[in-house]
Protein backbone atom coordinates (compact mmCIF):
# COMPACT_ATOMS: atom_id res chain seq x y z
CA UNK A 1 0.00 0.00 0.00
CA UNK A 2 1.36 3.57 -1.06
CA UNK A 3 2.08 5.84 2.40
CA UNK A 4 -0.77 8.97 2.10
CA UNK A 5 0.73 11.04 5.23
CA UNK A 6 4.25 12.24 4.33
CA UNK A 7 6.90 13.87 6.30
CA UNK A 8 6.42 17.82 5.77
CA UNK A 9 8.28 19.05 3.07
CA UNK A 10 10.57 21.74 5.22
CA UNK A 11 11.49 18.84 7.53
CA UNK A 12 12.64 16.80 4.36
CA UNK A 13 14.77 19.39 3.20
CA UNK A 14 16.14 19.77 6.59
CA UNK A 15 17.17 16.25 7.09
CA UNK A 16 19.01 16.04 3.15
CA UNK A 17 20.75 19.82 4.15
CA UNK A 18 22.04 17.76 7.38
CA UNK A 19 20.37 20.67 9.78
CA UNK A 20 17.93 18.50 11.30
CA UNK A 21 18.87 16.97 14.50
CA UNK A 22 19.33 13.36 15.13
CA UNK A 23 15.98 12.41 16.57
CA UNK A 24 14.46 13.90 13.78
CA UNK A 25 16.61 12.48 11.31
CA UNK A 26 15.94 9.10 13.04
CA UNK A 27 11.97 9.31 11.88
CA UNK A 28 12.87 10.78 8.52
CA UNK A 29 15.02 7.81 7.27
CA UNK A 30 12.78 5.50 9.09
CA UNK A 31 9.85 6.93 7.10
CA UNK A 32 12.29 6.72 3.98
CA UNK A 33 12.50 2.93 4.65
CA UNK A 34 8.94 2.46 3.80
CA UNK A 35 8.34 5.44 1.46
CA UNK A 36 9.59 5.75 -1.83
CA UNK A 37 7.71 8.89 -2.71
CA UNK A 38 10.16 10.88 0.37
CA UNK A 39 12.63 9.01 -0.78
CA UNK A 40 12.67 10.88 -3.95
CA UNK A 41 12.33 14.04 -2.90
CA UNK A 42 15.64 13.90 -0.41
CA UNK A 43 17.17 12.24 -3.26
CA UNK A 44 16.21 15.78 -5.17
CA UNK A 45 17.01 17.54 -2.39
CA UNK A 46 20.58 16.42 -1.83
CA UNK A 47 21.29 16.82 -5.56
CA UNK A 48 20.71 20.64 -5.12
CA UNK A 49 23.42 20.34 -2.33
CA UNK A 50 25.60 18.89 -4.80
CA UNK A 51 25.10 21.87 -6.90
CA UNK A 52 25.36 24.08 -4.17
CA UNK A 53 28.39 23.09 -3.26
CA UNK A 54 29.80 23.02 -7.10
CA UNK A 55 28.72 26.72 -7.24
CA UNK A 56 31.02 27.68 -4.28
CA UNK A 57 34.04 29.92 -4.62
CA UNK A 58 36.67 27.25 -4.17
CA UNK A 59 38.97 27.92 -1.14
CA UNK A 60 42.87 27.48 -1.88
CA UNK A 61 44.50 24.22 -0.01
CA UNK A 62 47.67 24.32 1.76
CA UNK A 63 50.10 23.75 -1.16
CA UNK A 64 51.27 20.36 0.21
CA UNK A 65 47.33 19.10 1.09
CA UNK A 66 47.22 16.53 -2.09
CA UNK A 67 50.81 15.00 -0.79
CA UNK A 68 49.60 15.51 2.95
CA UNK A 69 46.38 13.19 1.88
CA UNK A 70 48.35 10.84 -0.34
CA UNK A 71 51.10 9.71 2.40
CA UNK A 72 48.19 9.44 5.09
CA UNK A 73 45.97 7.23 2.54
CA UNK A 74 49.28 5.49 1.87
CA UNK A 75 49.66 4.78 5.94
CA UNK A 76 45.99 3.18 6.11
CA UNK A 77 46.13 0.76 2.80
CA UNK A 78 43.48 -2.00 2.35
CA UNK A 79 40.96 -0.06 4.15
CA UNK A 80 38.52 0.18 1.14
CA UNK A 81 35.27 0.25 2.41
CA UNK A 82 32.58 -1.78 1.33
CA UNK A 83 28.73 -1.55 1.34
CA UNK A 84 27.06 -3.03 4.65
CA UNK A 85 25.24 -6.29 4.70
CA UNK A 86 22.14 -5.74 6.22
CA UNK A 87 21.90 -6.98 9.82
CA UNK A 88 18.85 -9.53 8.21
CA UNK A 89 17.74 -11.39 5.46
CA UNK A 90 14.03 -11.59 6.46
CA UNK A 91 11.50 -8.25 6.49
CA UNK A 92 11.37 -6.73 9.84
CA UNK A 93 8.40 -4.84 11.28
CA UNK A 94 11.43 -2.28 12.38
CA UNK A 95 13.13 -1.05 9.46
CA UNK A 96 16.56 0.65 9.25
CA UNK A 97 17.68 2.90 10.93
CA UNK A 98 15.35 2.35 13.35
CA UNK A 99 16.05 -1.24 14.09
CA UNK A 100 19.61 -0.65 14.66
CA UNK A 101 18.72 2.02 17.13
CA UNK A 102 16.59 -0.56 19.26
CA UNK A 103 18.89 -3.23 18.73
CA UNK A 104 16.84 -5.28 16.84
CA UNK A 105 12.88 -5.87 15.90
CA UNK A 106 9.86 -6.04 18.32
CA UNK A 107 10.67 -9.26 19.72
CA UNK A 108 14.00 -7.64 21.55
CA UNK A 109 12.27 -4.72 22.70
CA UNK A 110 11.90 -4.35 26.59
CA UNK A 111 8.87 -2.06 27.19
CA UNK A 112 7.99 0.07 30.33
CA UNK A 113 4.67 0.74 31.12
CA UNK A 114 3.04 3.99 30.26
CA UNK A 115 -0.48 3.85 32.41
CA UNK A 116 -3.74 3.06 30.33
CA UNK A 117 -1.74 -0.28 29.11
CA UNK A 118 0.25 1.79 27.13
CA UNK A 119 4.09 1.50 26.62
CA UNK A 120 6.88 2.72 25.86
CA UNK A 121 10.98 2.66 25.14
CA UNK A 122 12.66 5.73 25.13
CA UNK A 123 15.19 5.84 22.12
CA UNK A 124 18.73 7.49 23.09
CA UNK A 125 20.17 9.98 20.35
CA UNK A 126 23.38 12.21 20.74
CA UNK A 127 20.76 14.52 20.46
CA UNK A 128 20.01 16.87 23.65
CA UNK A 129 17.03 18.94 21.40
CA UNK A 130 14.17 16.17 20.51
CA UNK A 131 13.61 12.83 22.08
CA UNK A 132 12.72 10.12 20.31
CA UNK A 133 10.50 7.08 21.57
CA UNK A 134 8.48 4.23 20.53
CA UNK A 135 5.07 3.37 21.50
CA UNK A 136 2.92 1.33 22.06
CA UNK A 137 -0.94 1.63 22.11
CA UNK A 138 -2.99 -1.45 22.91
CA UNK A 139 -5.68 -2.04 19.70
CA UNK A 140 -8.71 0.07 20.54
CA UNK A 141 -7.62 2.52 23.18
CA UNK A 142 -6.98 6.25 22.96
CA UNK A 143 -3.64 8.09 23.57
CA UNK A 144 -4.66 10.79 26.29
CA UNK A 145 -5.85 14.10 24.82
CA UNK A 146 -3.01 16.30 24.57
CA UNK A 147 -1.24 19.41 22.65
CA UNK A 148 1.74 20.02 22.20
CA UNK A 149 4.44 22.75 23.30
CA UNK A 150 6.20 22.49 20.30
CA UNK A 151 6.55 19.79 17.14
CA UNK A 152 5.54 16.59 17.22
CA UNK A 153 5.93 13.53 14.18
CA UNK A 154 4.51 10.32 14.58
CA UNK A 155 5.56 6.93 12.15
CA UNK A 156 3.05 4.22 12.33
CA UNK A 157 4.87 0.62 12.51
CA UNK A 158 2.41 -1.87 13.38
CA UNK A 159 -1.30 -1.11 13.05
CA UNK A 160 -3.35 2.22 13.28
CA UNK A 161 -4.87 4.97 14.16
CA UNK A 162 -7.50 7.50 14.03
CA UNK A 163 -7.73 11.49 14.92
CA UNK A 164 -9.84 14.17 13.01
CA UNK A 165 -7.30 14.29 9.92
CA UNK A 166 -8.37 10.52 9.52
CA UNK A 167 -6.65 7.21 9.27
CA UNK A 168 -3.09 6.60 9.96
CA UNK A 169 -1.57 3.34 8.95
CA UNK A 170 1.82 1.69 8.68
CA UNK A 171 4.60 4.08 7.10
CA UNK A 172 2.23 6.82 7.81
CA UNK A 173 3.25 10.03 9.34
CA UNK A 174 1.42 12.40 11.44
CA UNK A 175 2.54 15.47 11.99
CA UNK A 176 1.53 17.78 15.00
CA UNK A 177 2.65 21.36 16.39
CA UNK A 178 1.22 23.65 19.02
CA UNK A 179 -1.48 24.58 17.09
CA UNK A 180 -3.09 21.03 17.33
CA UNK A 181 -4.79 19.49 20.22
CA UNK A 182 -5.27 15.56 19.02
CA UNK A 183 -7.07 12.23 20.45
CA UNK A 184 -5.47 9.46 18.17
CA UNK A 185 -7.20 5.99 18.51
CA UNK A 186 -6.02 3.17 17.73
CA UNK A 187 -7.02 0.52 15.51
CA UNK A 188 -9.15 -2.40 16.64
CA UNK A 189 -7.49 -4.78 14.75
CA UNK A 190 -3.79 -5.02 16.46
CA UNK A 191 -1.46 -2.90 18.96
CA UNK A 192 -0.61 0.12 17.63
CA UNK A 193 3.27 0.44 17.78
CA UNK A 194 4.80 4.35 16.79
CA UNK A 195 8.12 5.71 16.54
CA UNK A 196 7.77 9.55 18.14
CA UNK A 197 10.05 12.42 18.17
CA UNK A 198 8.88 15.30 20.26
CA UNK A 199 10.98 18.26 20.55
CA UNK A 200 9.35 19.30 24.11
CA UNK A 201 7.37 17.81 26.70
CA UNK A 202 3.67 16.89 25.55
CA UNK A 203 1.12 19.01 27.69
CA UNK A 204 -1.42 16.36 28.81
CA UNK A 205 -4.85 17.91 29.62
CA UNK A 206 -6.08 15.68 32.59
CA UNK A 207 -4.63 16.40 36.14
CA UNK A 208 -3.54 12.65 36.03
CA UNK A 209 -1.73 12.84 33.53
CA UNK A 210 -0.14 15.87 34.50
CA UNK A 211 1.10 14.30 37.76
CA UNK A 212 2.69 11.38 36.11
CA UNK A 213 4.27 12.97 33.25
CA UNK A 214 7.34 13.84 35.55
CA UNK A 215 7.97 10.52 36.27
CA UNK A 216 7.26 8.53 32.76
CA UNK A 217 9.66 10.74 31.33
CA UNK A 218 7.27 12.03 28.70
CA UNK B 1 53.44 9.29 -5.65
CA UNK B 2 52.72 7.11 -8.52
CA UNK B 3 51.58 9.43 -11.96
CA UNK B 4 53.06 7.20 -14.25
CA UNK B 5 49.93 4.74 -13.91
CA UNK B 6 47.72 5.43 -16.89
CA UNK B 7 43.92 6.87 -16.20
CA UNK B 8 42.34 4.81 -18.65
CA UNK B 9 39.60 6.79 -20.22
CA UNK B 10 36.58 5.75 -22.60
CA UNK B 11 36.27 6.54 -26.47
CA UNK B 12 33.67 8.79 -25.18
CA UNK B 13 35.67 11.07 -22.31
CA UNK B 14 35.46 14.68 -23.98
CA UNK B 15 39.49 15.26 -25.47
CA UNK B 16 40.04 18.24 -22.47
CA UNK B 17 40.38 15.33 -20.02
CA UNK B 18 42.70 13.75 -21.41
CA UNK B 19 44.38 17.05 -21.92
CA UNK B 20 45.01 17.79 -18.36
CA UNK B 21 45.99 14.19 -17.36
CA UNK B 22 48.61 14.24 -20.05
CA UNK B 23 49.46 17.58 -18.82
CA UNK B 24 50.01 16.20 -15.86
CA UNK B 25 52.27 13.23 -16.56
CA UNK B 26 54.26 16.01 -18.08
CA UNK B 27 54.83 18.01 -15.93
CA UNK B 28 54.44 15.90 -12.75
CA UNK B 29 58.67 15.61 -11.14
CA UNK B 30 59.07 19.30 -11.48
CA UNK B 31 56.54 20.81 -9.66
CA UNK B 32 54.12 22.35 -12.71
CA UNK B 33 51.33 20.39 -11.92
CA UNK B 34 49.40 23.02 -9.78
CA UNK B 35 50.22 25.63 -12.83
CA UNK B 36 49.29 23.42 -15.27
CA UNK B 37 46.33 22.51 -13.25
CA UNK B 38 45.54 26.62 -12.70
CA UNK B 39 46.10 27.05 -16.76
CA UNK B 40 43.51 24.25 -17.67
CA UNK B 41 41.05 25.70 -15.41
CA UNK B 42 39.70 23.40 -12.99
CA UNK B 43 36.06 24.23 -13.22
CA UNK B 44 36.37 23.12 -16.71
CA UNK B 45 35.57 19.59 -15.68
CA UNK B 46 32.05 18.49 -16.49
CA UNK B 47 29.91 15.92 -14.04
CA UNK B 48 31.23 13.51 -17.14
CA UNK B 49 34.72 13.94 -16.51
CA UNK B 50 34.39 13.34 -13.06
CA UNK B 51 31.97 10.34 -13.10
CA UNK B 52 34.69 9.25 -14.94
CA UNK B 53 37.74 10.40 -12.71
CA UNK B 54 35.23 8.70 -9.74
CA UNK B 55 35.01 5.59 -11.23
CA UNK B 56 38.77 4.90 -12.15
CA UNK B 57 39.21 5.74 -8.35
CA UNK B 58 37.17 2.97 -7.26
CA UNK B 59 38.69 -0.05 -9.95
CA UNK B 60 42.03 0.74 -9.94
CA UNK B 61 42.48 3.23 -6.98
CA UNK B 62 43.72 5.37 -9.96
CA UNK B 63 45.75 8.26 -8.40
CA UNK B 64 45.56 10.86 -11.36
CA UNK B 65 42.07 10.62 -11.49
CA UNK B 66 41.70 11.26 -7.53
CA UNK B 67 43.93 14.64 -7.96
CA UNK B 68 41.20 15.95 -10.90
CA UNK B 69 38.41 15.01 -7.85
CA UNK B 70 40.91 16.64 -5.05
CA UNK B 71 41.61 19.75 -7.37
CA UNK B 72 37.77 20.03 -8.13
CA UNK B 73 36.16 19.17 -4.83
CA UNK B 74 38.68 19.65 -1.83
CA UNK B 75 38.45 23.68 -2.15
CA UNK B 76 35.01 23.38 -2.77
CA UNK B 77 34.29 21.31 0.69
CA UNK B 78 36.89 23.37 1.91
CA UNK B 79 34.61 26.50 1.04
CA UNK B 80 31.62 24.93 2.44
CA UNK B 81 32.73 23.82 5.84
CA UNK B 82 33.84 27.43 6.16
CA UNK B 83 30.81 28.67 5.35
CA UNK B 84 29.55 26.75 8.10
CA UNK B 85 31.34 28.82 10.55
CA UNK B 86 34.68 27.10 11.09
CA UNK B 87 37.94 28.34 10.99
CA UNK B 88 40.82 27.54 7.85
CA UNK B 89 42.11 24.65 9.72
CA UNK B 90 39.51 22.80 10.59
CA UNK B 91 37.90 23.32 7.36
CA UNK B 92 40.72 21.95 5.65
CA UNK B 93 40.97 18.99 7.80
CA UNK B 94 37.64 17.97 7.14
CA UNK B 95 38.24 18.89 3.39
CA UNK B 96 40.84 15.93 3.77
CA UNK B 97 38.88 13.56 5.39
CA UNK B 98 35.92 13.65 3.24
CA UNK B 99 38.35 13.02 0.63
CA UNK B 100 40.02 10.26 2.30
CA UNK B 101 36.56 8.63 2.38
CA UNK B 102 36.17 9.33 -1.37
CA UNK B 103 39.00 7.58 -1.87
CA UNK B 104 37.83 4.75 0.22
CA UNK B 105 33.92 4.61 -0.37
CA UNK B 106 34.87 5.53 -4.95
CA UNK B 107 33.86 1.64 -5.72
CA UNK B 108 30.50 2.35 -4.24
CA UNK B 109 29.87 5.47 -6.79
CA UNK B 110 26.59 4.33 -8.82
CA UNK B 111 26.56 7.11 -11.56
CA UNK B 112 23.55 5.65 -12.39
CA UNK B 113 22.07 6.90 -8.93
CA UNK B 114 23.89 10.48 -8.25
CA UNK B 115 25.83 12.93 -9.02
CA UNK B 116 29.20 12.78 -8.45
CA UNK B 117 28.55 16.40 -6.81
CA UNK B 118 25.48 15.46 -5.06
CA UNK B 119 27.58 12.08 -4.00
CA UNK B 120 30.65 14.42 -2.12
CA UNK B 121 28.00 16.42 -0.85
CA UNK B 122 26.91 13.41 1.27
CA UNK B 123 29.81 12.32 2.20
CA UNK B 124 31.01 16.21 3.25
CA UNK B 125 27.94 16.61 4.82
CA UNK B 126 27.81 13.38 7.38
CA UNK B 127 31.54 13.90 8.32
CA UNK B 128 30.62 17.66 9.18
CA UNK B 129 27.85 16.45 11.45
CA UNK B 130 30.00 14.28 13.13
CA UNK B 131 32.53 16.93 13.37
CA UNK B 132 30.69 19.57 15.13
CA UNK B 133 27.51 18.00 16.44
CA UNK B 134 28.93 14.58 17.64
CA UNK B 135 25.57 13.14 16.12
CA UNK B 136 25.15 10.60 13.50
CA UNK B 137 23.03 11.02 10.36
CA UNK B 138 20.29 8.36 10.08
CA UNK B 139 20.19 6.93 7.13
CA UNK B 140 18.08 3.74 5.50
CA UNK B 141 19.80 0.69 4.15
CA UNK B 142 18.87 0.29 0.15
CA UNK B 143 19.60 -3.66 1.22
CA UNK B 144 17.09 -4.01 4.11
CA UNK B 145 14.72 -6.49 3.28
CA UNK B 146 12.18 -4.38 4.93
CA UNK B 147 12.73 -1.41 2.47
CA UNK B 148 9.92 -0.74 0.06
CA UNK B 149 10.88 -0.54 -3.21
CA UNK B 150 9.71 2.51 -5.62
CA UNK B 151 6.97 1.04 -8.37
CA UNK B 152 8.37 0.27 -10.99
CA UNK B 153 7.72 3.05 -14.08
CA UNK B 154 6.91 2.54 -17.54
CA UNK B 155 10.67 2.56 -19.67
CA UNK B 156 9.53 5.59 -20.81
CA UNK B 157 9.04 7.59 -18.43
CA UNK B 158 12.77 6.50 -16.61
CA UNK B 159 14.22 9.96 -16.68
CA UNK B 160 18.10 9.22 -16.42
CA UNK B 161 20.17 10.63 -14.23
CA UNK B 162 21.86 13.01 -15.87
CA UNK B 163 18.40 14.50 -17.24
CA UNK B 164 17.10 14.82 -13.72
CA UNK B 165 20.15 16.65 -13.17
CA UNK B 166 19.88 19.40 -15.92
CA UNK B 167 15.71 19.76 -14.79
CA UNK B 168 17.10 20.41 -11.25
CA UNK B 169 19.30 23.28 -12.77
CA UNK B 170 16.57 24.51 -14.56
CA UNK B 171 14.07 24.77 -11.41
CA UNK B 172 16.60 26.05 -9.63
CA UNK B 173 17.22 29.12 -11.75
CA UNK B 174 13.87 30.01 -11.82
CA UNK B 175 12.95 29.64 -7.95
CA UNK B 176 12.75 33.50 -6.41
CA UNK B 177 16.11 35.17 -4.80
CA UNK B 178 14.14 35.17 -1.46
CA UNK B 179 13.60 31.13 -1.94
CA UNK B 180 17.47 30.68 -2.78
CA UNK B 181 18.28 32.57 -0.03
CA UNK B 182 16.50 30.11 2.08
CA UNK B 183 17.87 27.19 0.55
CA UNK B 184 21.25 28.35 0.70
CA UNK B 185 20.86 29.52 4.34
CA UNK B 186 19.50 25.77 5.16
CA UNK B 187 22.38 24.44 3.62
CA UNK B 188 25.34 26.28 4.51
CA UNK B 189 24.25 27.76 8.30
CA UNK B 190 23.15 24.50 9.64
CA UNK B 191 20.59 26.50 11.36
CA UNK B 192 17.54 25.59 12.17
CA UNK B 193 13.96 27.29 10.60
CA UNK B 194 13.32 28.78 13.84
CA UNK B 195 16.88 30.08 14.16
CA UNK B 196 17.02 31.20 10.04
CA UNK B 197 13.75 32.93 11.22
CA UNK B 198 15.20 34.68 14.36
CA UNK B 199 18.25 35.18 11.95
CA UNK B 200 16.04 36.92 8.99
CA UNK B 201 13.49 38.53 11.39
CA UNK B 202 10.92 36.78 10.16
CA UNK B 203 8.10 34.78 11.71
CA UNK B 204 8.71 30.69 11.45
CA UNK B 205 5.49 30.42 9.75
CA UNK B 206 6.84 32.24 6.66
CA UNK B 207 10.31 30.34 6.54
CA UNK B 208 8.31 27.29 6.54
CA UNK B 209 5.85 28.37 4.09
CA UNK B 210 8.80 29.99 1.87
CA UNK B 211 10.64 27.10 2.33
CA UNK B 212 7.92 24.32 1.40
CA UNK B 213 6.63 26.76 -1.66
CA UNK B 214 10.59 26.45 -3.32
CA UNK B 215 10.03 22.26 -2.66
CA UNK B 216 7.08 22.20 -4.41
CA UNK B 217 7.92 24.49 -7.34
CA UNK B 218 11.32 22.14 -7.70
CA UNK B 219 9.02 19.41 -7.49
CA UNK B 220 6.45 20.62 -9.96
CA UNK B 221 9.09 21.62 -12.62
CA UNK B 222 10.68 18.16 -12.30
CA UNK B 223 7.53 16.64 -12.55
CA UNK B 224 6.55 19.11 -15.59
CA UNK B 225 9.41 18.28 -17.17
CA UNK B 226 9.41 14.23 -16.42
CA UNK B 227 5.54 14.51 -18.13
CA UNK B 228 7.16 16.37 -20.85
CA UNK B 229 9.56 13.86 -21.81
CA UNK B 230 7.03 11.18 -21.67
CA UNK B 231 4.77 13.13 -23.67
CA UNK B 232 7.58 13.60 -26.25
CA UNK B 233 8.53 10.19 -26.27
CA UNK B 234 5.09 8.57 -27.07
CA UNK B 235 4.49 11.29 -29.43
ZN1 LIG C 1 6.61 9.93 2.43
Amino acid sequence: MRTSHHIPDEMLLAYAAGSAPEAWSLIVATHLSLCSDCRAVVGNTEQIGGELLDSLTPETLSEDAFDLLMREIDSQAGKQELPKAPSTQIPSVLPEPLRSYVGGDLHALKWRRLGKGAFHIPIATKDQSAQARLLKVPAGNPVPMHGHNGEELTLVLTGSFTTHQGKFQRGDIEAADDSVEHMPVAGPEEDCICLAVTDAPLKFKSLGARLVQPFIGI
Amino acid sequence: MNLKREIKLSPAAPSYLALVVNNMHAHAGQGGLEQSMAKSGEDAFSADDLVLCLQAVGARQDRAAFRVLFDHFAPRIKAYIIKLGCSHQQAEELAQETMTKVWNKAGQFDAAKAAPSTWMFRIARNLRIDAFRRENHPEFDQNDPSLIPAEERPADQVVEQKQSERQLLAAMAELPEEQMHLLRLSFFQDMSHGAIADHLNIPLGTVKSRLRLAMVKLRKKIDDNDQMQADGLSR
